[in-house]
């Protein structure tokens, strides 16, 4: 298990590497100077944040140094300050990105708790009435722009039956609430964010869950299982299910780009702060420090996610690690 | 659809920049079959010159992506070894970014017009044509018409376009026809955002973008192109399901 865990930090190396490359390569994107470019494109960019841009990322110096110094500052987690107030930008980030990781740790654990059992259900009885509902309900979601769902849910929920909250993520009293309330305010306003951004990861999840489900069922050993007379009740969930519940942990760490990508989207619509909508805010005020730092930090925390689900996956199933 | 969008100056009642302060926020009537948005523009006459912007996005970004993935996958495959672990490593790297971060973060050192938009969703979704094609050559270059083709003096490029590439078509196809569903997609996130395709030029996206000023009292702006966006994205995913059938 070590060993396979030791192979697997190894591997991260040329990742971070591509990573780094990638990041500073979005820097140098502008055809030529890329300060002379957002000059004459961008009145919003003043020439004093020019300036600071210059200064920033070295544009007078060769690319390969400018790599190397923005590869050691980056080591650091020194990002340079933000351009619209003048703060680190590292402080910034660290403020907004709790929240975006809750959001998405609530909207995994929900899409997980829905779709498994509603896969297996589908695999125990395929083009049962339950089954055919959820192929429905999947191409349904799969065809609907989820920022669009997000909005029309928000307006009748919100507007026009009044049950929910529209935006934020606490009440303007929140700070004169009990404790209890405090969760519960919480809750109702993180309800629909989780809610609309696990939609389409549980459609995904359930058939994946059940063409695995209904895959394994089709093994040996469990005609085997069933041979033995071992109850109906054992062969689905200690034979089956275990088998096919594994290969959703590697599927669920290859989607979690889309769903942190989402979170743009979803904390744009409900006007959620966190890391989202800060880097939405980045983009439209062409905060440079700001957006490249975000996109090296979202970009190493996706991989340490996949990574952390590969090494679990290898802890279930000890069958990987000894494969290549 | 795609006939509605090509004919969109015939079939448009109205234009779709024309801003009449008579009719502002009228409900769907037989004068404006769809109704009119905040400044009195024709929704309809909107969303099918909206058509024209996000289904040509959609169309042109995957044959970037296509052709790329084409291109990177054959290397990977046909030539293997340290190629394919670079190109390998190359699609690995590119997973595991969220797209969506790097796409927002190129728009603001770029410009968000609809060429840069094209271009930028085709550059960050060649991956998945890439192990495509990566692995339709890899079961196919042992194979005896190969062998054949090599035989009889055919160059590694001509084998690779001539004789391998046109047996990868179909699941290439499939693949494609579903990128452009999740590229207009995209394309409509990214103009709902105000980062993508701008006003006044009308995209399904901006157009959504817009009727959420005036969500309460006009349902629909929100409806219309929001329900076109969804049906397009249904149509292709029912021509892939066709083509895969059609396939075996």
């Amino acid at each position: 298990m070590g060993k396979y865990i030791l192979r697997r930090l190894a591997g991260i190396i040329p990742l971070l590497f591509g990573i780094s490359l990638l990041s500073f390569a979005v820097i140098n994107l502008a055809p030529g100077k890329p300060v002379a470019l957002e000059n004459s494109l961008n009145p919003r960019v003043s020439a004093r944040a020019l300036e600071r841009l210059e200064k920033l990322y070295e544009l007078d110096k060769p690319v390969y140094e400018r790599y190397w110094h923005w590869l050691k500052r980056t080591a650091a987690l020194d990002f340079g300050r933000s351009f619209s107030d003048n703060r680190p930008v590292i402080e910034k980030i660290a403020e907004r990105l709790p929240v975006t990781i809750i959001i998405n740790l609530l909207s995994l654990f929900l899409i997980f708790a829905a779709a498994i059992p509603l896969g297996v259900r589908c695999a125990l009885r395929p083009d049962g009435m339950l089954d055919k509902v959820m192929t429905a309900a999947m191409f349904f979601l799969f065809a609907i722009p989820t920022f669009w769902l997000a909005l029309l849910l928000m307006n009748f929920f919100g507007i026009n039956l009044r049950w929910l909250p529209v935006s934020g993520i606490t009440s303007l009293n929140y700070e004169y609430l009990s404790p209890v309330e405090k969760v519960i305010d919480l809750l109702r306003h993180l309800l629909l964010p989780v809610t609309v951004s696990s939609l389409g990861g549980i459609a995904a999840m359930a058939r994946y869950m059940r063409s695995s489900m209904i895959e394994a069922l089709a093994q040996p050993y469990i005609r085997m299982a069933r041979a033995k007379g071992l109850t109906e009740r054992s062969v689905l969930y200690k034979h089956a299910f275990r088998n096919a519940v594994m290969p959703l942990v590697t599927i669920m760490g290859l989607s979690l780009p889309g769903l942190v990508g989402g979170s743009v989207i979803f904390e744009s619509v409900f006007a959620i702060p966190g890391a989202g909508r800060l880097f939405y805010e980045a983009v439209m005020m062409r905060d440079y420090p700001l957006i490249m730092a975000e996109v090296v930090i979202v970009s190493i925390l996706t991989m340490t996610a996949n990574l952390l689900a590969d090494v679990s996956y290898a802890w279930i199933d000890p069958r990987l690690r000894d494969k290549r | 659809m795609a006939l509605a969008a090509l004919a969109a100056p015939l079939l448009s009642p109205y234009q779709p920049a024309q801003i009449d302060a008579g009719s502002i926020l009228c409900a769907p009537s037989s004068a404006h079959f769809l109704g009119t948005d905040s400044l009195g523009r024709d929704v309809l006459s909107r969303l099918i010159y909206g058509a024209r912007i996000s289904l040509s996005v959609g169309i042109i970004a995957v044959g970037i992506s296509t052709l790329l993935g084409v291109v990177f996958g054959s290397l990977s495959g046909f030539y293997g070894g340290s190629v394919d672990a670079f190109i390998m490593r190359c699609v690995d790297v590119m997973l595991c970014f969220p797209a969506f971060f790097l796409i927002l973060a190129a728009v603001a050192f770029l410009d968000s017009s609809i060429f840069n938009i094209m271009i930028i969703i085709g550059l960050t979704s060649w991956m998945g044509p890439a192990r495509l094609v990566r692995a339709e050559i890899m079961a196919l270059k042992e194979r005896e018409f190969v062998e054949a083709a090599r035989a009889s003096g055919a160059g590694n490029l001509r084998i690779i376009v001539r004789h391998i590439l046109p047996n990868a078509c179909g699941p290439l196809l499939v693949n494609a026809t579903l990128a452009v569903a999740g590229a207009i997609l995209l394309e409509s996130g990214l103009s709902f955002l105000g980062l993508g395709v701008q006003p006044p030029v009308p995209s399904w996206g901006n157009m959504l973008t817009e009727a959420k000023a005036t969500l309460g009292v006009a349902w629909w702006i929100t409806v219309f192109p929001g329900g076109a966006i969804f049906l397009a994205i249904i149509g292709f995913n029912f021509i892939a399901e066709g083509i895969r059938k059609e396939l075996g």
